[in-house]
């Protein structure tokens, strides 16, 4: 199902002052190396992720979820990659490790790509157990996309 | 607004299967200058490219990234009374966003188009995929019954399914390729989602859903619809798309006057 309005600790790879949003994590006289721990509101529709301020209407970010690969990390923490820059990871703490593994499993299933092949592996076993293609009554059947055993056009 | 515009321009240029392509020609959307009401209208030819729910489009078919995006979310693609021929439009439930209209170059391309934009929405895809799931579980529970009973007589009427060892898998858990990650490395397989062990709805197979005419006031009467639009979240992409628009549009006049001025 679709997680919205949770609210995560997001470990953002840009540096910002601290305290700059009012929700930063770490006390203003912490040095900061690499990035703030900020809080946001982040919330998955569809296969894109988006990200809040706090009490803000309006996304600042947003990612889409195609050819990526979510990662746990540490306690609590879970990371998204994309296949043309897998060694940068958008990190996300969660208040609890059950939280964490509940969103690796809600965004490993977002994307469009993962609900097509899905769709292709239900319609093959369905097919293989019945005989019939499940995609017919749909009209859907013959497109190029729902073919069986295709990957490239 | 950020967005992963490396990762989206990689993914509208890659080779995973795109559902339609071709040209089309789009009206530009002008501002409204104050006390300006007229202003001739004008089309643009696009490269448009159709992902799952993405619609891109390219200034030409070779172009190695969008310049822009149109998410397919709480959308109603249909003709529209254009001076055009052959026009259509794509808009959307929320109200401040800005509807696309689009011109084929005849009859078959825009019904063409049509058809596979009024299929494109995630909603849509995920009402079939999980139709199919449950479909597959009665499957499987028939099957099961047949093997509890050899006598019995099975529906499928294949009585060369039951002895079949290709089945068995099924009561596996292959690991499931996550986000079309794990083809990177060019494998093809199936995706591996064992029946669910859940109760399993109806086999009736619910009609197409219709589009969706009101966000807010919840679907136009189809009972086959389990959940309703999602209107908030339609602000967030109708920003996505303008923002998207306009960045990559000021990237390029930076690197065209970049260019004028003799930069490498």
């Amino acid at each position: 199902e679709q997680k919205s309005d949770r609210r995560q600790s997001c470990l953002l790879p840009v540096v910002a002052p601290p305290g700059a949003d009012g929700a930063a994590l770490l006390p203003p006289s912490t040095p900061v190396f690499f990035a703030v721990l900020k809080k946001r509101l982040v919330k998955l529709v569809v296969n894109f992720l988006f990200y809040f301020r706090t009490d803000e209407a309006e996304p600042i970010g947003a990612l889409l979820l195609e050819h990526c690969r979510i990662t746990k990390e540490e306690e609590n923490v879970f990371s998204i990659s994309f296949i043309e820059e897998p060694e940068r990871k958008y990190c996300f703490e969660c208040d609890s490790e059950e939280q964490c593994q509940e969103w690796i499993e809600a965004l490993k299933r977002a994307s469009y790509e993962f609900m097509r092949r899905s769709l292709i592996f239900y319609r093959n076993e369905i097919q293989k157990i019945t005989g019939k293609d499940p995609l017919e009554q749909y009209g859907i059947s013959e497109e190029a996309r729902f073919q069986l055993g295709t990957r490239k056009q | 607004m950020k967005l992963n515009e490396r990762s989206v321009a990689h993914y509208a240029t890659c080779d995973s299967p795109a559902d339609h392509t071709g040209f089309l020609r789009k009206r530009v959307e002008r501002h409204h200058h104050h006390g300006h009401h007229h202003h001739a209208t004008s089309y643009q030819r696009r490269w448009f490219v159709l992902k799952g729910n993405l619609l891109f489009y390219f200034e030409e078919r070779d172009s190695r990234e969008p310049v822009g995006l149109v998410v397919l979310e709480g959308c109603t693609v249909e003709l529209c009374e254009a001076a055009e021929e052959f026009a259509f439009a794509i808009r959307f439930d929320d109200a401040g966003a800005r509807a696309y209209v689009l011109v084929a170059d005849g009859q078959a391309a825009m019904e063409a188009w049509v058809k596979a934009l009024s299929r494109a929405s995630f909603d849509y895809m995920r009402l079939v995929v999980r139709e199919l799931e449950k479909q597959l579980e009665e499957a499987c529970k028939s099957l099961a019954a047949c093997r509890k009973s050899p006598q019995r007589s099975c529906s499928s009427g294949r009585r060369r399914h039951l002895s079949n060892p290709a089945l068995l898998p099924l009561q596996e858990k292959p690991p499931i390729l996550e986000n079309g990650y794990s083809t990177w490395g060019g494998g093809d397989d199936s995706l591996g989602v064992a029946c669910p062990e859940r109760d399993g709805g109806h086999a009736k197979p619910p009609p197409l859903p219709p589009r969706r005419r009101s966000a807010a006031s919840g679907t136009a009467g189809s009972p086959a619809m389990p959940e309703s639009p999602v209107p908030p979240e339609t602000a967030c992409f109708s920003k996505l798309h303008s923002w998207y628009g306009q960045e990559i549009a000021t990237l390029r006049r930076e690197w065209q006057e970049r260019q004028k001025r003799g930069h490498p």
